[in-house]
C-alpha cells in the first residue's frame, strides 16, 4: 500500500488537521508520503517530517498560490499516476474536501467522506463513518484501485516524531478549466483574542442570547471557568461577535474538555465544530433544539436567568477552593 | 441565461431513517422531500434570473420516478421545468456515479451556471460540485454565501475556516451555495397550482448515453462493508429548569471532575 496525505496548509503554516491525518496514516504502518502544494512552500516540507512524513512530494508553482481547488486535482492526479500511490487521505476542510472530490471524477477513484477512524487489516482498508445523525456507524470500504478519505475536522492529533522527510519536487501541468477561477480577496487569519483551538473550556453564544449585548453573559462564565468565548456562524454573521470565535463547519474546530452552547439550536454548520467535544452542555429555550441529540446534559430554561446563576455558583466555588 | 440546479429528493424531515441492514443503503420508501439545503440553491438561481429580467432555471435530479413529487416544491417555488435522471440501474449511486449521471444530464442542458445546495441531508455529502465541475471541466466556486452574476462572470464571497474569501470565475461555471446565503421563499399558491403543469422530463440512462454499469453500485467505487453501534456517550440528561437548573449544573460538572 503506498499512501498519500494531502498537507492542507495556510499563512505559512501546515494545518493540525492535516497533521493528525499524517500521524493517522503513520499508524497503519504502510509507506507514507506527505504532499505539499501551493506557492513559496518548499522550507513547509521539513515541517512535515517531524510529523511524521518519511517523503514529501512537493510542487511550487503559480497556479498553486491561491488556495483554489482545481489545479490541485491536476497536480495530485499526476503524482498518483506518477508515483503509484494506491491511497490519498485529506482532513476535511472547505478546500480538501473540494481537492478530493474533484479527484475522485477525474480518477474514477472512490471517495469516502466524514471518516473518523481508519485501519488496513490484511491489505485492506476499512473505514469508519458515522452516519444519520452519528446514530449508526458505518464500516466503509473501496473498490477502485485508488483510494480517497476524507476525515472529519479534529479527528486526529498530530504526533511529533522529530523525524526528516526526504523531499522530492515535481512539476504539474495544468488544466485551462483548473486555473479559470480566480482568488480576488484571500482570507486572512484574524488574531485578536487567545485562540479558543487549545481552550480546555469553551462557552459558546448563540442567536438565542438575543443580541450582542448579552455575550457579557457568555464572557463571564467563560472567565469564572477560565475558558474562552466562541460564537455560532449566525452570530457572527449579525456582526455580534468577531469571526476569529466562529466554531462551525466554516470556522475553527474545537475539541475542549468541556463545551456550554448557550442558546444554540445546533445546526448542523455549528455541530461539525464542535462534536469532538469532551462533554457538551447545552442551555436552549426550545425543547426540540437539535443540540438537545448530542449534548451530555441538556437543560431547557432562559439562559439569560439561568447562565449568570451558574457564573455566581461558580465563582464562589473557586473562592472557596 | 439558462441556469440549472441541481435538487434531490431525501426522505421527509419527520421520517425516522434508518439504513436498511440488507442493502446497506437508506431506506428511501417513506414520504419524501426535497432536500432542504437544495431549496437555497433553487432561490438564488431564481434570484439571478429575476435579476438578469430573463433566463431559464432548470431542475437537474438523479433519483426514482417518485422523486418528481419532490421536484414540484421546487417548481412551486418558481423553477421553469424539471429533469429527472431515472433509471433502476441507477440506485446506490456514490459519489463517482452520482456526478457521472449529473455531469451526463447537465451536459445535454449545457447551462451557463450550475447551482448546488450545501448538502444532502441524508448522506451528509458535501462535494458533488467538485467531482460534476471536473467532469463537465468547468471553473467551480464552493461555499458560496453571496453570489453576483454578470459580464459573463460569476463571482462568489464565501466563508472558510479563516475568514473570507472572494472567488471570480468565467462562465460556464459551477456553483455551491452555503446554507447562509438566502432564506428560501415559500411557494405561492398560484405557484403550487401550476408547478404540475411545467415541463417535466425523465430520462434514462440510456437517453443520456450513459453505460448502466457505470451508474449504481456497479458503478459505485465506495462500498459499504458492515453497520454498527456508535459508541456510548454516556447518560445524557434532559432537564427543565425549575429555577434549580444552575445548581444542577454546577453538580453535573463536580461529578464529571469538570470545576
Amino acid at each position: 500500500m503506498s499512501v498519500a496525505v494531502f498537507l492542507e496548509h495556510h499563512e505559512g503554516q501546515l494545518q493540525k488537521g492535516s497533521l493528525g491525518v499524517l500521524a493517522k496514516a503513520a499508524s497503519l504502518g504502510e509507506d507514507l508520503v506527505g504532499v505539499v502544494l501551493g506557492s513559496g512552500i518548499k522550507e513547509l516540507a521539513a515541517d512535515a517530517g517531524r510529523y511524521g512524513a518519511a517523503k514529501v512530494y512537493v510542487a511550487d508553482a503559480p497556479e498553486l498560490e491561491a488556495p483554489l481547488p482545481q489545479p490541485r486535482v491536476d497536480a495530485l492526479a499526476q503524482l498518483v499516476a506518477d508515483k503509484k500511490i494506491d491511497t490519498v487521505l485529506f482532513a476535511a476542510s472547505v478546500l480538501a474536501s473540494d481537492v478530493a472530490a474533484g479527484l475522485s471524477a477525474r480518477l474514477d477513484a472512490g471517495l469516502n467522506w466524514d471518516l473518523v477512524d481508519l485501519a488496513a487489516p490484511d491489505g485492506a482498508l476499512v473505514g469508519k463513518r458515522p452516519a444519520l445523525e452519528d446514530s449508526v456507524y458505518v464500516d466503509v470500504g473501496w473498490t477502485s484501485e485508488v483510494r480517497l478519505a476524507l476525515f472529519r475536522p479534529g479527528t486526529f492529533d498530530p504526533v511529533e516524531s522529530g523525524g526528516e522527510a526526504a523531499v522530492e519536487e515535481f512539476t504539474p501541468t495544468f488544466e485551462d478549466f483548473s486555473t479559470a477561477a480566480t482568488m480576488l480577496e484571500q482570507a486572512h487569519e484574524e488574531s485578536e483574542g487567545p485562540s479558543i483551538e487549545d481552550a480546555d473550556v469553551i462557552v459558546a453564544g448563540g442567536r438565542g442570547l438575543g443580541g450582542p449585548e448579552n455575550f457579557s453573559l457568555v464572557e463571564s462564565l467563560a472567565k469564572a471557568l477560565g475558558g474562552a468565548v466562541a460564537a455560532t456562524r449566525a452570530v457572527v454573521d449579525a456582526g455580534w461577535y468577531p469571526y476569529a470565535t466562529q466554531v462551525g463547519q466554516t470556522g475553527k474546530t474545537v475539541s475542549p474538555k468541556l463545551y456550554i452552547a448557550c442558546g444554540i439550536s445546533g445546526a448542523i454548520q455549528h455541530k461539525v465544530g464542535m462534536q469532538g467535544s469532551g462533554t457538551v452542555i447545552a442551555i436552549n429555550k426550545d425543547p426540540n433544539a437539535p443540540i438537545f441529540e448530542f449534548c451530555d446534559l441538556g437543560v431547557v430554561g432562559d439562559l439569560h436567568e439561568i447562565v449568570p446563576k451558574l457564573t455566581e455558583l461558580v465563582q464562589q466555588r473557586k473562592a472557596v477552593a | 441565461m439558462k441556469i440549472a440546479v441541481c435538487v434531490k429528493e431525501v426522505p421527509d424531515a419527520a421520517v425516522h431513517k434508518h439504513i436498511d441492514p440488507e442493502t446497506k443503503r437508506l431506506d428511501r420508501s417513506g414520504e419524501g422531500a426535497l432536500n432542504h439545503f437544495d431549496t437555497q440553491a433553487v432561490e438564488e438561481a431564481l434570484k439571478v434570473k429575476e435579476a438578469q429580467g430573463e433566463g431559464e432555471v432548470v431542475l437537474v435530479s438523479l433519483g426514482p420516478e417518485s422523486a418528481l413529487d419532490s421536484l414540484r416544491k421546487a417548481l412551486a417555488m418558481g423553477a421553469d421545468r424539471a429533469v429527472l435522471v431515472s433509471d433502476e440501474a441507477a440506485a446506490g449511486s456514490d459519489l463517482v456515479a452520482t456526478s457521472r449521471a449529473l455531469a451526463a444530464a447537465l451536459e445535454r442542458e449545457s447551462p451557463d451556471l450550475v447551482v448546488f445546495g450545501q448538502q444532502g441531508t441524508d448522506s451528509d455529502g458535501a462535494v458533488l460540485w467538485a467531482a460534476v465541475a471536473d467532469r463537465l471541466h468547468r471553473p467551480v466556486i464552493s461555499q458560496v454565501a453571496e453570489l453576483t452574476v454578470g459580464d459573463g462572470k460569476v463571482k462568489g464571497k464565501r466563508q472558510t475556516e479563516f475568514g473570507y474569501d472572494v472567488i471570480e470565475a468565467p462562465l460556464p461555471a459551477i456553483v455551491g451555495v452555503s446554507d447562509a446565503i438566502n432564506e428560501p421563499r415559500y411557494p405561492s399558491l398560484k405557484g403550487i397550482m401550476g408547478a404540475k403543469k411545467k415541463p417535466q422530463e425523465t430520462l434514462s440512462a440510456s437517453d443520456l448515453g450513459v453505460e448502466p454499469g457505470s451508474l449504481g453500485e456497479e458503478g459505485s467505487r465506495t462500498t459499504v462493508v458492515a453497520l454498527g453501534d456508535p459508541p456510548p456517550r454516556g447518560d445524557a440528561q434532559k432537564i427543565e429548569d425549575d429555577g434549580s437548573a444552575a445548581d444542577k449544573i454546577v453538580e453535573f460538572l463536580a461529578e464529571k471532575k469538570l470545576l
